[in-house]
């Protein structure tokens, strides 16, 4: 059974951001209160990062989603016509969305939560890694011709390609 | 290790477990009146701080400054804080409420979170993150949040206008800052803010590598929205900008956010280049190390309020074109020829030993080196000024030159152009 201490409460109340946050974005009539319910829900897995004793995670998440990409929503939002008061439920892309979320659902429960709590499961006490990465680990891992440079640098060139490419279309025909 | 309860200052959580409370629970409270009194400092600062303010703002001005309450009026903004407690709270008619009343407090949040990472002596520090300097990146983009908040809600065209400009800045000006950061975080080959500190024992950052030291510089007076970047309150256009609903407390929460961000960013600045608390006698009376930081974030606030009171704003497009088209590609090639810089002084062996790390002495080489660097980048820098101010006053003559041709106006041609 769930054992009550601190960080199980800290898990639950981040628990309850993320998915709440994460209802909030659905269901919200307003799209600028749902753009604030997504960075309730990203802070919240901001959160869970933490607890995941990540904490570079945990800050990326809030730099990048939170600083970067909600920011850019919110602009985009409030350039858009209408924002508040949203009276169609659904759109015409629902069912795609459907299919996606039941196999999500499908690949989680498959992935997750039969191995660890169905009926030959290891149940939670299982360690699922005996790493604790740090920061350096993660720095080093990235440069690491045995590891992730490659991944890395390829990700790199298409930031970068991504960026030239945004610079060429914002730019006036001269 | 259990902790004996000695006294109930400096082993509260233990005294607080032998009178019958949860371990956890006396923990927690423990923690928490240490993050109580961390969040309090800035908060009463902020009061002196406006004070010293508003002195220098009034002597740059030839003005005596507020000298009717108390001492030299120190206490006029005790006497603001309880005006503005007291005035009537205006929401406005077509405001979203929740988010309006949320933007203060949001804005607030961003500001203290960064003191947790600040560390005032070689043993106190709110939490010695690994990775600080990344803490305090992901923090200050929350302020951005805040104020876009503030500016959609009040329902204000002037507002939300203000609110535009905030992404346009606070983004912009983010990309500098961070690739400034960079460099003092490869020289202490750390992120956690302690570490940084102790890597500037033997020489400060801000002699190794002064490029990145003027880059965060320039980059925090935008990010804090001073003069001359004060765009996001633009009071000639945008009467106040985002916080023009803004009444009572809640714009007090803004203004005092404002001053502790500036004051802020300053300490920042004193913690990553000047050495933080250290000093002479600042590992043995730890005090001294916090009076040291102090002295330090005065000596580079203290220009910063007489550069405010001192130059005009500037145009949003010269603030642009400022940061993209100069402050950026410095700071990029600063991280690159920085980081060749240091690995070629490692290679040569001029870095000093781990052992000898906090000897003056021993980090001339490495120093000279890095400043060798710097030269190179500082030339670069004021070769691509040179060549943009040139382009732009041939561009200006050729013009007023047509200008002169098709209006046959003579009395146009001002002497600039007789010279090209």
């Amino acid at each position: 059974m769930l054992e009550l201490n601190v960080s199980t409460l800290v898990f639950f109340i981040f628990a309850v951001l993320s998915i709440g946050g994460a209802l909030g974005v659905v269901i919200s009539r307003n799209l600028i209160h749902g753009a604030l319910f997504l960075i309730v829900s990203l802070f919240g897995g901001a959160g869970l990062f933490v607890l995941l004793a990540a904490p570079f995670m945990a800050a990326v998440q809030v730099l990048v989603y939170i600083g970067a990409i909600a920011i850019l929503i919110i602009f985009a939002v409030m350039l858009t016509r209408s924002m508040t008061n949203i009276r169609e439920i659904f759109n015409r892309q629902w069912w795609i969305s459907a299919v996606a979320a039941v196999i999500l659902l499908a690949v989680l429960v498959v992935g997750v939560v039969l191995p660890i709590w169905g009926p030959n499961g290891t149940q939670s006490e299982m360690v699922l890694s005996e790493t604790t990465a740090t920061v350096q680990d993660l720095g080093v891992a990235l440069v690491d011709g045995n590891q992730y440079v490659l991944p890395f640098e390829v990700a790199s060139l298409l930031l970068t390609a991504a960026m030239v490419g945004a610079i060429v279309i914002a730019r006036d025909n001269e | 290790m259990p902790q004996v309860c000695d006294n109930i200052i400096s082993t509260l959580a233990p005294c607080l477990t032998q009178s019958g409370m949860n371990p956890d629970v006396a923990q927690f409270i423990s923690i928490l009146l240490g993050v109580v009194l961390v969040a309090s400092f800035p908060l009463l600062l902020v009061i002196f701080l406006i004070w010293v303010e508003r002195k220098i703002a009034a002597r740059v001005q030839d003005r005596l400054g507020p000298n009717r309450v108390g001492p030299f009026g120190l206490f006029q903004n005790i006497a603001d804080a309880v005006k503005l407690i007291i005035k009537e709270d205006i929401t406005p008619a077509g405001a979203d409420r929740l988010i309006y009343n949320l933007a203060p407090i949001v804005a607030m949040l961003s500001v203290i979170l960064i003191w947790a990472v600040v560390p005032f002596t070689p043993y106190n520090i709110g939490a010695d993150l690994d990775i600080g300097v990344l803490y305090f990146v992901a923090i200050s983009s929350i302020g951005t949040l805040a104020i876009m908040m503030a500016g959609w809600s009040s329902n204000n065209k002037y507002a939300l206008l203000g609110a535009f400009r905030v992404v346009a800045q606070l983004v912009s000006y983010e990309v500098p800052m961070v690739l400034a950061l960079l460099v003092p975080v490869m020289l202490a080959s750390s992120m956690s803010m302690q570490d940084i500190a102790f890597a500037q024992l033997g020489m400060w950052f801000i002699v190794l590598t002064p490029v990145s030291a003027f880059i965060f510089y320039v980059s925090n007076l935008a990010e804090t929205g001073r003069a001359p970047f004060d765009l996001i309150e633009a009071e000639s256009e945008l009467v106040a900008g985002y916080n023009i609903e803004y009444s009572g407390m809640k714009f007090g929460l803004f203004m005092a956010n404002e001053f502790m961000h500036a004051f802020t960013a300053n300490l920042l600045f004193a913690v990553l280049f000047m050495g933080a608390w250290a000093g002479p006698g600042a590992t043995s009376l730890p005090i001294l190390g916090f009076i040291y930081l102090m002295i330090k974030t005065a000596i580079v606030y203290i220009p910063s309020l007489i550069l405010r009171a001192t130059v005009p704003r500037v145009r949003i497009d010269q603030m642009m074109a400022f940061n993209w088209k100069f402050l950026v590609p410095v700071s990029i090639v600063n991280v690159i020829v920085m980081a060749f810089v240091l690995k070629l002084v490692q290679v040569l062996g001029l870095a000093p030993s781990p052992e000898n790390a906090s000897d003056f002495l021993a980090n001339i080489p490495q120093a000279a080196a890095l400043l060798l660097g710097n030269v190179v980048v500082i030339a670069a820098a004021m070769a691509l000024i040179r060549g943009s101010v040139r382009k732009e006053r041939l561009s200006e003559a050729a013009k007023l030159a047509q200008r002169v041709q098709v209006e046959g106006d003579k009395e146009a041609l001002p002497a600039t152009v007789a010279q090209h």
